[in-house]
């Protein structure tokens, strides 16, 4: 017999879906389905099956090769390497629990580190943009009981946030839109024809790169003055339109990702389509939203903002927190050369910071805690598996929105196997001892 | 168990009537005892020539949850200046108007609090809520879940079905580790899920078809039902808008013929908050004036009313509320950066950075009216001082606002200071006020009044034997007069500060982080099928989260105070 785990939050990806149904079998040891999650969520769950998971830490050697260590001995390393660096880098964060984050926050405290999350390299240009206009915003539910115009802007929740659509923005009843999508308009605007693309009552496969100008044009738009023929590839008339249709909604939102954070302009993009939702404030009502990547970067961000007040990229290597994104930046630190030390947990910098980046990584001292096998836990020179959190244990999270959810645990970990918050545990009492010494 | 003796000092304590004699206070186990039960090992702590009062608590200030973070992390200019670093036992802490949660425990420490109320909880927001009071030192805390814009409450209060209401509140009260029933622009802040506002209490609310008189009335009423510790605490409409005294008092006015019914001492069945905000006359900036003394004296008249000031502290700040639309309106006003948070079923947000200044009529004319409501206040146990932190400016400021109250002098520097004084001096009553708040009267309106208020007079506010050791000691000895100067120097860091028994603060620096305990109620009602199947089906059709995800699970809330009430009969 098998028995179900309902209720479960998917640790995957910033919509935090939490109806998830987890089949699991009669001895509570083994995953046998999930239900309700998105591909790549019930793919998170069952991974964490997979045969040849690493269970014990690794040392690299070398030549290369890797020697199983006890966790003993992996605690020992990490704590000696923090101690006695002047300024590590502990960066990731955005794949864990908060009650883990608050624990390294103490670590990075004592030893003068820079904590950054990925925002880093994600939507750290929406906290900068946030800094400079704030932001109007809702919850997800608003979303789905209020808004009947909908923007998806630089951003492909098909394949990136596979149930959005479903749970929160397109295809919900809501308690106003009891119409579903039928209520809705919906607007893409992408370079590419995404599949999101596919599904919009307008697509603006505007120029890339030239978002900017393209909100400018539907601030302008909105005041009814004069635009030029075309702005970014698109005829000042499907301009005009699209003003006309997002002024008469009731309720409208723009959900924005990468494709503006990370491109041309930058936080520059993020201010202006905030200022344009605030100017939609004076016809209807209209939010704005980031379409955050990992299941907890949005938690990262608090849980540095209440203990050090700022969300990420913070350095604490001079006793008081301090914060200044292009100086204490994770890939600005490593290309410079600035950190001795790095301390990666909960991330894959391996995989997405640019070899520049990742070749200092290798010629440091380092440790990379993740239950998978990654690209940095291959450069770095100690791994530490983990248990995989909001499988073999639970923890705190917050959503794309804010709104935090406690994540369960479904299964066990695999014997002996620790999970972050117990390893960093141990780090901090060891490097307590060591400072004090 | 630790003892201790508190030798020689001056003991104000509103509680056993005793202004400024000079006592001996034993404490024992972390409660306060008479002195013949301490053994000849108390440890002694001199307190000559010195104040003893209750540990001070605050009930309404801003100070932990979603807004409050988001101002923190939207505002990096706020720590630029004043970051402390890490101590031997204590955090590094930064932040001026929106301080870390370290900072937050530390300051109210220093200056002598030892409870503090978060004024306003989300509750779909809760979880993040108790995170920071988690990780607030020192003080307890407790936090009001928001219930004037809940479409629970909206639905059956159209129907006037009061028993449902009392059932939800103690639902939910349960499931946010709530404390009391807060009310914020009720029904305005619904309508402003449409971008609207209800202005005046018969502004019908868009769709629900109630009004914020009929909200404000029913959450009152099924408080009483229930007999929480806690009043219904109200922010009401038309905040901040010239001539919204008259809303104000109409809000008043609803709670007229009815008497507190609760097991806890309190004896209001109203708390209004932040009256200076709610105390304007004129009809635009031009004519704005104070109507202090309309206000006041309807609440000195009405004794099952209690209010606190939002007094105006000439700070650059960072305002913060679930009055949605205000903020909108006030963005518009001041064009600084404006952030906005609408919550599914149950509230909105917004925050707005606002300069205070000396040299804007209106700020000095805000200014006057706080002090006015504490100076024509004639009971000091129905009136509180706070600055509606941060929104009137930092709670760090509350020795400078002791000051103004304790000293004409302070307060007329001030109005010489100001660019416009003949104009604030023409549109209020301050100038002519010569009342000089007394140490005792501080006392009631920053212990013994708000612990009486919040239903907690059997353990904070004061000094008897069986209440809570929360002692607060300061360098100020009423047998020698004071300047305005010393005054807010004393009381901004105070000689010594002991929590539940524990010494938290010894010469103004702290020395532990104590042992925090979070305040939440518990309210057992009857069986109530039609909520429990309402509350299940707008999970199931409206919550973007399932209702088994909602609940704020115990570990969230390491050292619970669980009051618990019954109101089963």
């Amino acid at each position: 017999m098998t028995k179900s785990v309902t209720d479960v939050i998917c640790p995957f990806c910033g919509t935090l879906c939490d109806d998830l149904e987890v089949v699991v079998s009669d001895d509570g040891k083994t995953i046998v389905d999930v239900y309700n999650a998105c591909a790549i969520g019930a793919e998170k769950f069952m991974h964490a099956q997979a045969s040849g998971r690493v269970t014990r830490p690794r040392m690299q050697q070398p030549d290369g090769s890797y020697k199983e260590v006890s966790y003993d001995e992996a605690v020992e390393y990490t704590a000696q390497m923090l101690a006695k660096s002047k300024k590590p880098l502990m960066y990731g964060w955005s794949s864990t629990s908060c009650e883990a984050q608050s624990v390294g926050h103490e670590i990075a405290e004592q030893v003068g580190a820079i904590v950054d999350n990925t925002a880093t390299v994600c939507h750290g240009t929406t906290l900068l943009a946030v800094q400079d206009v704030g932001i109007p915003s809702c919850t997800l539910g608003e979303v789905k009981n209020r808004a009947d115009r909908i923007i998806f802007w630089g951003c492909n929740p098909c394949h990136a946030h596979p149930r959005h659509m479903s749970r929160y923005s397109i295809f919900p009843r809501g308690f106003f839109t009891n119409k579903g999508h039928k209520n809705r308009k919906m607007i893409v605007v992408d370079p590419r024809n995404t599949d999101t693309a596919k599904m919009a009552d307008i697509h603006f496969q505007i120029e890339q790169g030239r978002d900017y100008e393209l909100l400018s044009a539907l601030r302008v738009a909105l005041r009814k003055e004069v635009l030029p023929d075309t702005v970014a590839g698109v005829p000042k008339e499907k301009i005009y339109e699209a003003a006309e249709l997002l002024t008469s909604g009731r309720f409208g939102i723009i959900f924005f990702g990468m494709g503006v954070t990370q491109t041309l302009s930058k936080n520059h993009n993020i201010d202006e389509a905030i200022m344009l939702t605030k100017d939609l404030n004076e016809f209807t009502k209209f939010s704005i939203m980031a379409m955050r990547g990992h299941y907890n970067v949005t938690g990262s961000g608090q849980v540095l903002g209440w203990q050090f007040g700022y969300p990420f990229c913070v350095d604490l290597s001079r006793g008081f927190a301090r914060y200044n994104p292009g100086e204490t930046s994770s890939n600005d630190l490593l290309r410079r050369g600035e950190v001795d030390a790095v301390f990666v947990l909960g991330s894959d910098p391996g995989a997405h910071f640019p070899i520049s980046s990742v070749k200092k990584i290798s010629e440091l001292p380092s440790v990379a805690v993740d239950p998978h096998i990654t690209p940095t836990t291959e450069v770095a020179k100690l791994h530490v598996p983990v248990a995989f959190v909001g499988v073999e244990v639970g923890g705190n999270c917050y959503r794309m929105d804010n709104v935090p959810i406690d994540a369960r645990k479904v299964v066990d970990p695999p014997e002996g196997v620790l999970t972050d918050e117990e390893f960093l545990t141990r780090v901090n009492k060891r490097v307590k001892e060591l400072m004090e010494a | 168990m630790s003892e201790y003796l508190i030798k020689n000092g001056f003991v104000f304590d509103p509680v056993q009537g005793i202004k400024g004699d000079k006592a001996d206070i034993a404490v024992k186990d972390g409660k306060i005892v008479k002195s013949s039960e301490i053994s000849s090992k108390a440890k002694t702590i001199d307190a000559k020539g010195k104040s003893v009062m209750a540990g001070a608590v605050e009930i309404h200030a801003h100070i932990a949850g979603p807004k409050v973070n988001e101002g923190r992390n939207y505002r990096p200019e706020e720590k630029l200046f004043g970051y402390t670093p890490k101590k031997t036992g204590s955090r590094m802490a930064g932040g001026f108007s929106i301080p870390t949660t370290f900072k937050t425990g530390y300051e109210y420490a220093r200056m002598g609090y030892t409870t503090a109320m978060e004024a306003a909880m989300p509750p779909l927001y809760a979880r993040h809520v108790h995170e920071e009071i988690k990780d607030t030192p020192i003080i307890d805390e407790g936090a009001y879940p928001v219930f004037g814009n809940n479409w629970f409450v909206l639905e059956y209060l159209k129907n006037k079905e009061i028993e449902n209401v009392a059932a939800y509140i103690a639902w939910l009260l349960t499931e946010t580790k709530g404390y009391a029933v807060k009310i914020v622009n009720p029904g305005g802040t619904e309508a402003w899920g449409w971008g609207l506002n209800c202005i005046s209490i018969h502004d019908p609310v868009p769709y629900f078809d109630v009004t914020p008189a009929q909200i404000v009335q029913g959450l009152l009423e099924a408080n009483e039902y229930l007999g929480l510790p806690h009043s219904i605490h109200v922010h009401t409409n038309n905040l901040g808008n010239p001539g919204n005294y008259e809303t104000t008092l109409d809000t008043f006015k609803l709670a007229e013929g009815y008497k507190a019914k609760n097991k806890f001492g309190r004896e209001q069945v109203l708390h209004h908050t932040h009256v200076q905000f709610h105390s304007y006359g004129g009809d635009n900036w031009g004519n704005f004036e104070s109507k202090s003394k309309e206000i006041m004296e309807y609440v000195n008249k009405h004794d099952n009313i209690t209010i606190d000031l939002g007094q105006v502290t000439l700070d650059e700040t960072t305002t913060m509320t679930a009055d949605g639309p205000f903020e909108h309106h006030l963005t518009e006003l001041n064009h600084l950066k404006w952030a906005n948070v609408d919550v599914e079923l149950e509230t909105a947000a917004g925050i707005v950075p606002y300069i205070y200044s000396p040299n804007i009529k209106v700020c000095g004319i805000q200014w006057a009216i706080g002090l006015e409501l504490a100076l024509l206040a004639k009971d000091p146990m129905r009136t509180f001082i706070t600055t509606d932190h941060p929104n009137a400016g930092p709670f760090t400021r509350y020795p400078r606002v002791m000051k103004w109250l304790m000293s004409e002098k302070a307060r007329k520097d001030q109005i010489d200071a100001f660019k416009y004084s003949d104009k604030v001096v023409a549109a209020t009553h301050l100038a002519s006020l010569d009342r000089e708040l007394t140490m005792y009267e501080l006392a009631q309106m920053t212990r013994a009044g708000p612990a009486k208020a919040l239903g907690l007079a059997h353990l904070y506010g004061g000094l008897k034997p069986g209440m809570d050791a929360d002692i607060a000691i300061y360098d100020l000895n009423p047998e020698k007069p004071a300047t305005p100067d010393e005054i807010e120097a004393a009381f901004s860091r105070a000689r010594y500060v002991m929590k539940s028994g524990t010494p938290v603060v010894v010469d103004g620096e702290i020395v532990s982080h104590g042992n925090k305990r979070t305040l939440w109620v518990n309210a057992k009602v009857n069986e109530n099928p039609q909520v429990v199947r309402d509350i299940k089906d707008k999970f199931l059709r409206y919550y973007s989260v399932n209702q088994a995800n909602y609940k704020v699970a115990n570990h969230f809330v390491p050292n619970p105070y669980i009051i618990e009430v019954d109101a089963t009969q």
